[in-house]
């Protein structure tokens, strides 16, 4: 197979994978008789139609960053970690504990705390899994599966029987001390000429981006993201180079596992303002595609978490505003993962084989 | 706890290890030839919708066929139901066999993407069939898997111990958990008595062994594939059409994923398997009886705490605390023909 | 090829077993295979000789229906064959033993021998079958193996046994061996070519690919040399010579010797003693070894691949746990637990060339430049300050070793897999040699390698000795071994046979050391 050249193999693979997932999602549209140019258009209106609308769609895109930069330190480390969902929900339990533990005196103390609680949360429970496979061998995707469900059950029982108060009925936690609300987009100044209706996207927006910066000097510009990544290409050979398995499966678990954990200040501190069941709702999948679709760089996990965050926010007007069910966005989600994930070797050949013919062309013209 | 509450929850046990134990041979089949299939979960769904959809439809045929005298065959809604869930469920086999074989992708990413493509679509296409919210309507009679008496069930009811537990636990299910039961020896034969079988374990074991063999890799491994997908569809087709009435939004729960976490906890044999699938279908049966939990044991036992015991034992058997499991050693990789 | 001919007629008037005519394969701009002619006389033994990448593997790989010939024909004892797919091999009765095995481990011999040609589809006929036929076999040709025994628990010659079993049982009159040698120990090759003799008398063509000129010399009726692609000559193998023959499989006369100065060995560097090495199946792989290395001096091990040499390099790199003592300049080495990792050994002052350069000592879809900081991640030179490290300092310390070790293309940001084997190793040794280290261990310098980059290599191993370092040589290519060293070990069976120095031994020596047939000791 001829070789792609980098922009392509950057930037034309994924568009094109996208491409596929668009017009598959096009034609379930149309079994399902429905308008696919309708359908986007309600996406594009509810989505970036408005300031209103990007305040969702930016609230589900910082969401995204994290677990997408989750499942991003993992992969560079040769580790599929699809226990993102598990670990936001860990994250959201250490984000309550700390939020209903003091009556915060302001946003900004509660939000240190806070981040730091979610982080150890994730890193908690990623490490188990983690220290399995580098002691034991136990394979990490099936532990991260399994530990998912564990997460899901602890969390059921904890909101159930322990932190629910008395006489409320819902499972879930008490609602965080006012002190602890995070300013959203509206309410900061500069932001709130744009934003001037109450939008759930809030300040945890800048700790992604910044996150996503951290995790980009981590890999690409430090000893440690160098031996990351270079145990994610061959394990043999890092062992020769003297680095240790076990210490860059933790760390790398660890890392990744606080990124999953921390979503959850966006959603449980910025947004519910309580811990609910299920408070991760899928996101810490949408990791997984977010993180193929920007290639495992973070400047890609970046432009695939907006294009999630559209995707999200536009799934739900579809369903407010349209007969399209909301699962729609679940599907879009699996044909991108699907096309970007598992069908990219089918997208690279088809490509190749398009520069194959153009070059040949070159060549029989000259 | 007496016997006749040991006898229910045995029963709910055997009813509820069924689409474990389909879909856990189901993934052995694939596993074996080495392909991994985190994909069970969207099959089932995916078979369990369409067989709730077509039963529901009411859709059935006569058949007149002329023997010595004229057979009538009825083909009733469950049946059309049954091969519209296997079709369902083949054609994401499918796709995951392309995806994973044809074009070499990472088949743990091809299982995650359907079981979410399964996820969504399942719910858009019966929204727009019955507009019921994603549900199919509620669905009776031979739209439905209904249970059979085994022979002299009622007359041996009065025998001691052994009348009931015929009685209550082994006769009266749906015909598909005797297939499931069935399948269990069918696989072993098939997998260590034949030469499908011994190719197919050589093929998850070592490619390349087959491959000089003169036996095709791609071949073998589509085949093993589309069995999973004619189990998981049977699996899917046994949730919507036998032990529910109809199918409902991620109605098959995470099973898909407990029966991955008991083809691990069988170290992908056959007859293990079973066993394994009966544990667990045990713990959900407990899991619907908290109260008898609570008398037996002496104290309350959280729900979730059962909810979460497959789970937690397929980690620990993982981490290798009770012997060790070993997956195929081709498993997980696709097969390129090296010099 | 009018030689070939003769030979043929002169053998036997029945058609030839295998005559390939014209075959040409490219990948993709690389010519593998250039318009080879080939004629095989049956019931003869006809070797294939040539380099790493001469395309041997190649030619035999069309012939099993592997890969697809650009364009040529093949003829199967005269007739015109198509042969698509490895099935087609088998119906023309090609058989064919691969270099790595291709084996089912935890399947029973029976089991690995029917799969494929079972009869019907019950296994039960088909194993019963095959019992018969391998205790036929195994009177036959010497060929006994335990029919139930589990593959895994096989020592690599009765493995090889089962593919010689698995061709005959489908009636191969054909069978091609694929460097059969090279994993065996002296004595399992002996008794493999009296197999291989048995089955010539019964009537079976065999063909032998090889790189050792003495396998050839030993078991061949006929011999074709190939180079770089091309079939040069197909001569008889009792009117050839090894001289001549390694010069029609190098192009011209080989330089074997290295110029290098006597040695003046300084003070003890490394000392060696009782080191033991266990695999993971808890067998011992090196079983306790000692030495000493002094400045200024290379230490040659010599060996038939698989006796212990890869545990010694492993073991003394940080890659394997050991048991004995090392020490190094005096300073004891831990060999388990903390310590024991490759980052100590190269504080310590230890680099390591691995045998197996493309799986240990490159991360193939890095760059140039992060490969040369493979291993010295951590050196101050390439520190900005404590938190990052300065890639800019990198990039220019890689392009200056580039230029010094004279990789081709000297362009850091090209990635490890876009050099030619010879390049890739440059840029191992330039890493590992530029550290000016107190002890090199290197091995297999120059497998893989072209001429050209084997003289500079060489030249760069000498230098590093002239520097008054102390260096270990681990190859099987017992050449290099002979013109590198200035003291020779051999290795057998995890232990160490004897000492000898180059001056006063011979091949002939070395080679009966090999086979594990000398006294035990130092000499």
């Amino acid at each position: 197979m001829d070789r792609l050249p980098r922009w392509a193999d950057v930037a034309l693979v994924p568009l094109i994978s996208l491409l596929l997932a668009a017009i598959i999602s096009a034609l379930v549209l149309l079994f399902i008789g429905q308008s696919p140019v309708e359908a986007f258009e309600v996406m594009v209106d509810g989505a970036l139609g408005s300031p209103y609308g990007w305040g969702y769609t930016l609230y589900y895109t910082t969401s995204f960053i994290f677990t997408g930069l989750a499942v991003t330190v993992a992969f560079h480390a040769g580790l599929f970690n699809i226990g993102g969902e598990g670990q936001a929900q860990l994250g959201g339990l250490g984000v309550a504990l700390v939020c209903l533990s003091l009556p915060w005196p302001h946003w900004t103390l509660a939000l240190a705390a806070a981040t730091l609680g979610a982080a150890l949360f994730g890193a908690a429970w990623a490490a188990v899994p983690a220290y399995l496979q580098a002691k034991r061998g136990s394979h990490i995707v099936i532990t991260t599966i399994m530990f998912n469900y564990i997460a899901a059950a602890l969390l059921v029982y904890l909101l159930v029987d322990v932190l629910r108060p008395q006489g409320q009925m819902d499972p879930a936690t008490a609602r965080f001390p006012v002190g602890a609300k995070l300013p959203t987009l509206d309410q900061i100044p500069g932001f709130n000429l744009i934003f001037q209706r109450p939008v759930p996207a809030n300040v945890t927006l800048f700790i992604a981006l910044a996150m996503a910066v951290v995790v980009w000097a981590i890999l690409w510009r430090t000893r440690l993201g160098y031996q990351i990544r270079a145990f994610g290409k061959s394990e043999a050979a890092a062992k020769y180079a003297g680095i240790n398995p076990t210490r860059i499966i933790l760390v790398t678990m660890i890392l990744s596992g606080a990124l999953a954990g921390m979503m959850s200040i966006n959603n449980v501190m910025g947004e519910a303002e309580r811990l609910l069941q299920n408070s991760s709702e899928g996101a810490g999948f949408i990791g997984i595609a977010v993180a193929l679709m920007g290639r495992n760089h973070p400047i890609g996990v970046v432009l695939a978490a907006l294009l999630f965050g559209f995707l999200y926010q536009g799934g739900a007007e579809l369903g407010l505003w349209t007969s399209i069910p909301i699962e729609m966005r679940i599907v879009v989600q699996g044909l991108v993962i699907l096309f970007t994930g598992a069908l990219d070797m089918m997208v690279r050949m088809f490509l190749a084989r398009i520069f194959g013919l153009f070059r040949s062309h070159k060549l029989g013209a000259a | 706890m007496d016997y006749a509450t040991l006898l229910q929850i045995l029963d709910s046990t055997l009813r509820l290890a069924t689409p474990l134990l389909l879909a856990c041979l189901a993934g052995l089949f694939s596993e074996r030839a080495g392909i991994f299939d985190i994909g069970l979960e969207g099959k089932m769904l995916a078979a369990a919708m369409a067989s709730g959809a077509v039963a529901a439809s009411g859709m059935s045929i006569v058949l007149l066929i002329p023997l010595t005298s004229v057979e009538v065959v009825v083909i009733s809604p469950v049946m059309f139901g049954l091969i519209a869930g296997i079709l369902a469920s083949l054609l994401f086999a499918l796709i995951h066999a392309v995806a994973s074989i044809t074009f070499r992708g990472n088949q743990l990413i091809s299982g995650v993407a359907l079981n979410f493509l399964a996820s969504g679509i399942t719910v858009l296409v019966a929204q727009r069939l019955f507009g019921q919210g994603g549900r199919t309507p509620p669905i009776s009679g031979d739209a439905r898997f209904n249970p059979i008496t085994l022979p002299f069930a009622e007359s041996l009811r009065d025998v001691p111990v052994l009348g009931p537990l015929y009685y209550e636990v082994i006769s009266g299910h749906s015909a598909l958990v005797y297939v499931a039961l069935l399948a269990v020896p069918a696989s072993w034969w098939v997998l260590y008595r034949t030469r499908f079988g011994l190719r197919l374990r050589a093929v998850g074991e070592n490619p390349a062994a087959v491959d000089t063999a003169g036996i095709s890799v791609t071949g073998l491994r589509y085949a093993a594939v589309a069995l999973t997908g004619i189990l998981c569809g049977l699996a899917g087709a046994y949730m919507a059409t036998a032990l529910q009435a109809g199918f409902g939004r991620e109605m098959t729960a995470g099973r898909g994923y407990i029966a991955l976490a008991a083809l691990i906890f069988a170290k992908w044999r056959p007859v293990a398997a079973l066993w394994a699938c009966l544990l667990f279908g045990f713990f959900q049966a407990l899991a619907l009886r908290p109260d008898v939990v609570e008398r037996v044991a002496g104290l309350k036992v959280p729900v979730p705490f059962l909810d979460a015991l497959p789970y937690a034992l397929t980690v620990i058997v993982l981490a290798g605390f009770i012997g060790r499991a070993i997956p195929p050693r081709a498993g997980g990789e696709a097969y390129v023909k090296e010099r | 090829m009018a030689d070939m001919e003769n030979a043929g007629r002169q053998e036997t008037a029945a058609p030839f077993a295998i005559e390939l005519k014209g075959i040409s394969k490219a990948f993709g701009p690389v010519q593998a295979n250039k318009d080879i002619n080939i004629a095989v006389p049956k019931g003869t033994i006809h070797g294939i000789i040539g380099e790493n990448g001469a395309g041997k593997s190649t030619l035999m790989s069309i012939l099993y229906g592997f890969y697809k010939a650009d364009s040529g024909t093949i003829h199967i004892n005269g007739r015109p064959t198509r042969i698509p797919d490895s099935q087609s091999a088998i119906r023309a009765g090609i058989g064919m033993v691969f270099q790595h095995f291709k084996l089912v481990q935890n399947f029973s011999v029976l089991e690995n021998v029917v799969l494929g040609a079972e009869e019907g589809a019950l296994l039960n006929t088909s194993l019963a079958k095959a019992r018969k036929v391998l205790t036929d076999l195994a009177r036959d040709y010497e060929l006994d193996v335990d029919p139930d025994a589990m593959i895994e628990d096989l020592s690599v010659g009765h493995q090889q046994r089962v593919e010689i079993l698995k061709a005959l049982y489908r009636q191969a009159d054909i069978l091609i061996l694929d460097e059969p040698t090279g994993v065996l120990t002296p004595d399992e090759a002996d008794h493999l070519f009296r197999i291989l003799k048995g089955l010539k008398e019964q009537g079976k063509t065999i063909i032998l690919i090889t790189h050792k000129l003495r396998e050839i010399m030993e078991a061949t009726d006929n011999v074709s040399v190939m180079r770089r692609g091309t079939m040069v000559a197909t001569v008889r193998t009792a009117e050839t010579s090894p001289e001549a023959l390694a010069e029609l499989m190098v192009g011209r006369k080989v330089l074997l010797e290295v110029e290098k100065k006597p040695a003046s060995p300084g003070q003890v560097v490394l000392k060696v003693e009782d080191l033991r090495v266990r695999d993971e199946h808890k067998v011992e792989r090196l079983k306790g070894v000692s030495f000493e290395i002094r400045a200024g001096e290379i230490l040659g091990i010599a060996g038939v691949a698989g006796n212990g040499q890869s545990e010694l390099l492993e073991a003394l790199g940080g890659i394997e746990r050991a048991t004995g003592r090392i020490s190094l300049n005096g300073a004891e080495l831990p060999l388990s637990g903390a310590g024991a990792d490759g980052q100590s050994r190269r504080a310590a002052g230890i680099a390591h060339v691995p045998e197996d350069r493309q799986r240990l000592g490159l991360i193939m879809d890095f760059t140039a430049w992060e490969n040369i900081a493979f291993g010295y991640f951590g050196d101050p030179a390439y520190q900005r300050n404590a938190l990052f490290m300065d890639n800019d300092a990198l990039r220019e310390d890689t392009r200056r070793k580039m230029e010094t070790f004279d990789v081709r293309p000297p362009d850091p940001w090209l990635p490890a897999k876009s050099f030619s084997g010879g390049n890739q190793q440059k840029i191992v040794v330039a890493r590992e040699i530029e550290r000016n280290p107190d002890l090199l261990l290197i091995g297999q310098p120059t497998r893989g390698v072209d001429i050209g980059a084997i003289e500079f290599i060489h030249k760069q191993i000498v230098a590093l000795r002239d520097q008054g370092k102390a260096i270990l040589l681990v190859s099987v290519e017992l050449d290099e071994i002979m013109s590198l060293s200035d003291r020779i070990a051999v290795m057998f069976d995890g232990h160490i046979m004897g000492f000898r120095d180059p001056e006063k031994t011979d091949e002939r020596e070395l080679g009966m050391m090999m086979a594990g047939i000398a006294e035990k000791g130092a000499a």
